[in-house]
């Protein structure tokens, strides 16, 4: 039983205080990043004022301390997503963008060659997206892309044309311009079923509902710490401990070693063979914190409520701005999440971000590192807000208010 | 506080919504394309220069009204001028964009003045939005690029 309330999340959120041109921030970009709670920066606070030390090495008291921390926040993370093997598949990466370079050079450098498939989408990151392309000028893969219908959904008509001669489907859980939810389990047995594994970048789902790696089916999940009210500098890079044994080291240094001698070096086992150097310790320590908030929330809940705001959101932006708003994304509510890309007509998006400014509200203008996607669609930029557990009603209001403003202003 | 007053002046919403010389060239002595990949702008120059003289200017490419206005502006600024002027008013305009010392007083860049500076003094306001300033220089980066190929053709 949850007891879910984006008022309380609200009030544990410090920066929701904040004042911006003399009006109350209107934050709707979380697409981009989250706010975190309280109760994450205490928990990164704490571990700096009580328990600072390099992991892994020391035997003294603090560095345990810190190797229990950083640790514990692997297991936590792994039974967050429904690891089978919670303590030994997570390994802890920069951020998505890292996790997919570490799956491009690691496992795709050992298990792909000259003409192999890694198939993608038209609605991917540029994450999911250019590591592929440098794998492609090195050793000659080819990258193929399953095309986006005129509903800003994947045309999967032609599934097994798009399957011949892949090894991995790579593709993400919800589109960070479009909030298009795909459909993950089903996308997987997909591509088990044509002989090939999948990758789910999970960035923009993990902070919005539950994310289940097992009942995905997923050999490769990524995500980031700073999209789930944790904190910038840390995401995650998941697969099945078997898979990830088979894995050669990606970066090389110190940690993620068993031996170095003159003549060559034995590299560790374990998720630390890809954590070269001291590890985020910090950041793991306030990831782990706000996996504790949103269980403490219930990512249910979360979803359920988002959901629901999502109706309003289409409601409001389809009818209070005289028609001038277009949202890019699927018009039904079921088949998406709360992003919403917006095409404010004869508007440039960041005329749109810029006077949206001027009333504390906060969104992003540009292509979201998603120009494939812009490109299909014909846009240059939308300028896209967001919800987050912490969005209210009223945050919707004051962005109605200020896109007629918006629309106002340029006539 | 920089409101959005001083960015978005009724001469620069007038530039965006009827923007000066769009349109291409056909012989044109320079053609010359700039990009601002940060925010997907996109701006090409045509230009005619005869006997040091900058004859006709055209452009076209989309953009923010900031850069469309600014793009405009400068189209009626240097449109039949020689190019030492031109490149006058290119210098004077790039120190108007220029935050001095540490970046972060709008005060100290240079003060525009109506009577020199004409239409162009309104974009004096940018500025003080430090994000914006490259949506404002686009164009000028971009002409002065195509004087250079101009000279070299």
């Amino acid at each position: 039983m949850t007891s879910f309330d984006p008022r309380r999340v609200r009030i544990d959120t410090p920066l929701l205080t904040r004042e911006i041109h003399g009006r109350p921030i209107t934050y709707l970009d979380s697409a981009s990043s989250t706010l975190p709670p309280r109760a994450v920066i205490e928990a990164m606070d704490r571990y700096y004022t009580g328990h600072h030390a390099n992991v892994h090495r020391g035997v003294y008291q603090t560095a345990n301390e810190a190797t229990e921390i950083y640790e514990g926040a692997r297991a936590e993370v792994g039974r967050f997503i429904g690891a089978p093997d919670p303590e030994n598949e997570v390994v802890f990466t920069k951020n998505t963008t890292e996790a997919f370079n570490l799956l491009a050079r690691s496992w795709g450098a050992a298990n792909l060659r000259a003409g192999d498939v890694v198939l993608v989408t038209e609605m991917e990151h540029h994450a999911n997206i250019v590591p592929w392309f440098q794998l492609r000028e090195e050793r000659g893969i080819e990258v193929r892309f399953v095309p986006l219908g005129d509903d800003f959904r994947l045309d999967l008509k032609d599934l097994d044309r798009l399957f011949e001669g892949v090894k991995l489907f790579s593709f993400t859980a919800i589109s960070n311009v479009l909030g298009t939810r795909n459909p993950v389990a089903a996308l997987v047995r997909a591509a088990h079923d044509h002989g090939a594994l999948a990758a789910v970048d999970a960035a923009q789902a993990v902070g919005h509902q539950r994310t289940d790696v097992r009942a995905w089916d997923a050999d490769f999940v990524c995500f980031s710490a700073h999209k789930m009210l944790g904190p910038t500098g840390l995401g995650v890079f998941w697969t099945r401990a078997a898979i990830l044994a088979s894995m050669p080291p990606f970066l090389g240094g110190g940690g993620m070693i068993a031996d170095v001698r003159t003549d060559g070096f034995v590299p560790a086992s374990g998720p630390t063979r890809f954590e070269a150097g001291t590890p985020p310790i910090a950041e793991a320590a306030g990831l782990r914190a706000a996996v504790r908030y949103l269980t403490g929330l219930g990512l249910d809940a979360v979803a359920e409520y988002e959901h629901a705001l999502t109706v309003t959101a289409l409601d409001l932006l389809a009818e209070s701005v005289d028609g001038r708003v277009r949202v890019i994304g699927p018009r039904e509510a079921t088949e998406r999440t709360g992003v919403f890309s917006l095409d404010v007509e004869g508007v440039h998006p960041h005329d749109v971000a810029q006077v949206l400014d001027e009333y504390g509200v906060c969104v992003r203008p540009g292509h979201h590192c998603a120009k494939p996607l812009m490109r299909r669609y014909g846009l240059a930029a939308t300028a896209r807000a967001s919800l987050g557990p912490y969005t209210l009603r009223g945050d919707l209001d004051v962005l109605v208010e200020a896109l007629q403003a918006t629309v106002k202003l340029f006539g | 506080m920089a409101g959005l007053d001083d960015l978005y002046r009724e001469i620069i919403l007038d530039h965006y919504r009827s923007p000066r010389n769009r349109g291409e060239l056909d012989h044109p002595t320079a053609r010359t394309e700039g990009f601002n990949p940060l925010c997907g702008d996109e701006l090409v120059v045509y230009l005619v220069v005869r006997d040091g003289v900058l004859e006709d200017i055209k452009l076209t490419g989309h953009g923010c009204s900031i850069s469309q206005a600014s793009s405009s502006m400068m189209s009626a600024a240097v449109k039949g001028k020689p190019l030492s002027d031109v490149r006058q008013i290119i210098d004077r305009f790039k120190s108007m964009m220029t935050v001095h010392e540490d970046g972060t007083d709008p005060e100290a860049a240079v003060t525009p003045d109506l009577r020199t500076d004409g239409e162009l003094a309104a974009l004096a306001g940018v500025v003080k939005f430090p994000v914006r300033i490259k949506c404002a220089t686009l164009a000028w980066n971009t002409l002065t690029q195509a004087i250079d190929d101009a000279a070299r053709a």
